[in-house]
C-alpha cells in the first residue's frame, strides 16, 4: 500500500512557534484546547503573557495544572459562558477547529471573549490530499495519532478557500492569513492552498478590523 | 440466610461508620461494590484499613488557645462584641523554617478541628484523614496543615454552648450574631498567634469553601492559594430554604426553650430532624439509590404498619444519622452557623464578586461535583467567571462523582490528583 498523506498533528511544536510569533509581549491570551499547556508555558515565559487554558480532557487538565497554569476544564462545544466577554486580547485555537462539532459557534465565541482570534487549521486543499483522494481513493489521517477515518476526532475538512468563505459568511475580517509550509509561516506564497499543510488566521469582528488591516504588516497571501 | 447476613453487615456498617463522611469512605478505598449489593470480604476491608494506617499521621492532640482576651475584643459584623474567644485547633506536619508551607483547612457546617490522625483511644480518625497525611492530597511530609473549629461551633471553640465568663452562665441565645467573616477573623487571629503571616493555601468545602473565599476577600495579601470545593459565592435561595425548615424543626421542639436548654433536656428531636433533612441535601439521588434503593430494613415484605417509621433502609439510615448527630452537636451552634451561611454573599458584602476577590494575588482552584445539587456547578461557574473578569489566576473543574455534595469528603484520591500538583506549583512559585 502506498504511504498515506498525514495531516499536521495538533501536538506539533512548530505550530506553537508560528502562533508565538503573532503575539506581542504582555497580552492576555486564552488557549482553547490547550492540552498539557505547552504553548501557554511558552506564552507565559517568552511573551510575559497572562494566560488561561481551556481543556476538555481531565488528564491533560491535570498536566496543565502541574505546570502552574490556570486552566478551565470544559467542552468547547458546550460554549464558553464561563469566560466573560472581551476578557482577552487573543484567543487561540490550534489545530482543533476541525474537531469541534460546531465550528462557527466556536469561532463566534472566540471573538466574543477576545479581541482577536488566532486559528490554525489543517489545509485539506494540500496537493497531496487531493492526489491521495484521486489516485488512492483514501481519506487523510493525522500523523502520529492512531486514528482511522472512523475514529478520527477530525469532524470537518476545510481548505484555505473554505476558511476564507466562512470568515466572510460570519462577517469576520481576516486580519492575517499565513500559509504554513514546511512547518514555517510564510507571508506570501504562490499556490498556497495547494502547498500549505496548515494555515494560520487572525480573525477579528468587523468593526475595527479595517483600521487594523491598514496598520498590520501582514497581508493576506495569494491563494489559488 | 443471605438477607440476615446482609442485615448484620448493614448494622455493623451503620455502627462503625456513623458520620456522613463515612458514607463513602469505603468507596474511596475501592469498595464501591457494597453499593451494588456485593459486599466486600472482611479481610479486604482490614487490608484496606491497614493501608490507610500506613499513610496516617498517627496520634494527634487537640490544642487550645484563648484569643481576644481583655482588653482585646472581636468586633463582629453584626455589631456585637465578643471576647475572650477560645479556639480549638490541630496541626499536622512540620512548619518549614521559612514558615511558607502552611495550609489552613476550613471545615464545613458540622466538622471540627480534628481533620486527620487519631485521638488517643478513639475508634475513628479525623474527618478528612484520607486526604491529609504523608503522601496524601495535603501531604504532611511537605506541608504544615492547620485546622481549627469555627467560631460559634461546639467542638472546642467558643460558641453559644460555652460559658460566658462575664456571667458564668452558658451564652445560649445571648451569644452574639456571627458571620462567615467573623469566623475568618478568628482564624486569622489564630495564625497571628502561631506566628504565621502568610498561608501557602486555604482549602475548604461547602461552608469551608465560603470561608476560603472570605479569606481571599478579607486578607488578600495573606493567601497564596485558595481551593474552593463544592461551594459558591453565596448560599442559594434553595439552601436558605432547607436551613429554614431545619431551624424551624429545632425552634419548634418544646425542649428548645428559646435556646436556654443547657443543663436540661436538649431539643434532640428538633435537631435530629434538622440533620435528617440536611443530610438528604448532601446526598444525590444516584447515591441513595446505589446504597439503599427500596430495600427494606427487616425482612422482604411490607409490614402494613403506618407507625413503623424505619421500614425502608433509607429511613433507618436517616434516623440513625439524626440520633447520632444529636450526641455530638449543639442545637444553638447549628442555628448560629446555618444563619451565618444564609447571610454569606460575597457580592452583597463587597459590591461584586470581582471586587471581593480582585485584590488578592492568590491562585484559585475551584471544583464542583456533577451530582451536587446543594451547591451546583453553576455556582462554581459564576465564581470562576468573576475571577476571570478580575484577571485572577483561576482553574476550574467539575468533577464526576455519584456522591452529591458530600463528594469532597469521599472522593479523596480524585481530589488529591487535582490538589497535589496545584499545591506543588504554588509552593514552587512562592519559593522562586
Amino acid at each position: 500500500m502506498a504511504s498515506r498523506y498525514r495531516l499536521p498533528d495538533p501536538r506539533n511544536v512548530s505550530t506553537d512557534q508560528v502562533i508565538l510569533e503573532q503575539i506581542p509581549n504582555g497580552r492576555r491570551v486564552v488557549d482553547l484546547g490547550c492540552g498539557d499547556g505547552r504553548l501557554m508555558v511558552r506564552l507565559r515565559d517568552e511573551r510575559d503573557a497572562d494566560v488561561l487554558g481551556i481543556e476538555v480532557d481531565e488528564d491533560q487538565f491535570i498536566r496543565a495544572l502541574g505546570k502552574g497554569l490556570p486552566v478551565i476544564r470544559t467542552d468547547l462545544d458546550k460554549g464558553l459562558n464561563i469566560v466573560p466577554s472581551g476578557s482577552f486580547d487573543f484567543s487561540i485555537l490550534s489545530q482543533t477547529l476541525q474537531e469541534v462539532r460546531h465550528p462557527t459557534d466556536v469561532l463566534c465565541e472566540m471573538l466574543r471573549i477576545a479581541h482577536q482570534a488566532i486559528v490554525v487549521v489543517p489545509n485539506f486543499g494540500h496537493w497531496k490530499v487531493r492526489r491521495q483522494v484521486i489516485l488512492q481513493g483514501r481519506a487523510p489521517v493525522t500523523d502520529s495519532l492512531p486514528y482511522e477515518w472512523h475514529n478520527t476526532p477530525n469532524l470537518h475538512f476545510m481548505s484555505m478557500h473554505d476558511m476564507r468563505e466562512l470568515a466572510e459568511t460570519l462577517n469576520f475580517r481576516i486580519v492575517a492569513e499565513l500559509p504554513i509550509i514546511g512547518g514555517r509561516a510564510v507571508k506570501r506564497a504562490w499556490a498556497a492552498n495547494l502547498r500549505a499543510e496548515s494555515a494560520l488566521y487572525i480573525l477579528q469582528g468587523n468593526l475595527v478590523a479595517e483600521e487594523l488591516r491598514r496598520t498590520h504588516s501582514i497581508r493576506p497571501s495569494q491563494t489559488r | 440466610m443471605w438477607c440476615l447476613w446482609r442485615h448484620i453487615r448493614q448494622s455493623v456498617l451503620l455502627d462503625t461508620y456513623n458520620e456522613r463522611e463515612d458514607f463513602g469512605r469505603r468507596a474511596s478505598r475501592g469498595t464501591l461494590s457494597q453499593f451494588t449489593g456485593v459486599w466486600m470480604s472482611q479481610e479486604l476491608i482490614q487490608e484496606n484499613s491497614k493501608q490507610i494506617d500506613d499513610r496516617s499521621i498517627g496520634l494527634v492532640e487537640k490544642e487550645y488557645v484563648t484569643l481576644f482576651e481583655s482588653p482585646g475584643v472581636l468586633n463582629l459584623a453584626g455589631g456585637g462584641k465578643l471576647g475572650p474567644i477560645t479556639v480549638a485547633y490541630e496541626t499536622y506536619g512540620e512548619l518549614s523554617p521559612e514558615r511558607d508551607n502552611v495550609i489552613y483547612v476550613c471545615h464545613a457546617l458540622t466538622g471540627d478541628a480534628h481533620a486527620a490522625g487519631w485521638h488517643h483511644g478513639s475508634d475513628k480518625p479525623g474527618w478528612w484523614d484520607g486526604f491529609i497525611g504523608p503522601g496524601k492530597g495535603l501531604d504532611t511530609s511537605k506541608y504544615h496543615v492547620v485546622c481549627a473549629n469555627i467560631l460559634g461551633g461546639c467542638q472546642g471553640t467558643t460558641g453559644p454552648g460555652s460559658i460566658n465568663p462575664a456571667t458564668d452562665q452558658h451564652y445560649g441565645r445571648g451569644f452574639p450574631f456571627i458571620t462567615v467573616g467573623d469566623m475568618v477573623e478568628v482564624q486569622a487571629a489564630l495564625m497571628n498567634h502561631l506566628g504565621i503571616e502568610k498561608l501557602l493555601a486555604v482549602i475548604g468545602g461547602s461552608l469551608g469553601g465560603m470561608q476560603v473565599l472570605e479569606w481571599g476577600a478579607r486578607f488578600p495579601e495573606r493567601v497564596g492559594a485558595a481551593i474552593v470545593l463544592a461551594a459558591g459565592a453565596r448560599l442559594s435561595a434553595q439552601g436558605i430554604a432547607f436551613n429554614c425548615v431545619g431551624n424551624r424543626a429545632i425552634s419548634a421542639d418544646p425542649h428548645f426553650r428559646e435556646g436556654d436548654y443547657y443543663g436540661k433536656e436538649v431539643p434532640r428531636y428538633g435537631l435530629a430532624l434538622a440533620r435528617m433533612l440536611a443530610h438528604i441535601t448532601y446526598l444525590s439521588e444516584a447515591s441513595i439509590e446505589m446504597k439503599f434503593g427500596r430495600r427494606l430494613q427487616n425482612g422482604s415484605a411490607f409490614a402494613y404498619d403506618l407507625l413503623k417509621e424505619t421500614e425502608f433502609q433509607i429511613e433507618s439510615y436517616l434516623h440513625y444519622q439524626g440520633s447520632r448527630f444529636v450526641e455530638r452537636f449543639d442545637a444553638n451552634s447549628y442555628l448560629y452557623i446555618t444563619r451565618a451561611m444564609d447571610y454569606f454573599d460575597l457580592a452583597e458584602a463587597y459590591g461584586s464578586i470581582t471586587d471581593a476577590l480582585g485584590k488578592t494575588a492568590a491562585r484559585f482552584l475551584i471544583a464542583s461535583y456533577d451530582t451536587d445539587w446543594l451547591f451546583p456547578t453553576s455556582q462554581s461557574l459564576e465564581l470562576t467567571n468573576a475571577l476571570i473578569a478580575a484577571k485572577r489566576h483561576v482553574s476550574f473543574i467539575e468533577l464526576h462523582s455519584p456522591f452529591g455534595h458530600d463528594s469532597f469528603l469521599i472522593e479523596l484520591e480524585q481530589l488529591a490528583r487535582i490538589v497535589s500538583p496545584f499545591l506543588d506549583q504554588t509552593l514552587k512559585s512562592i519559593r522562586q
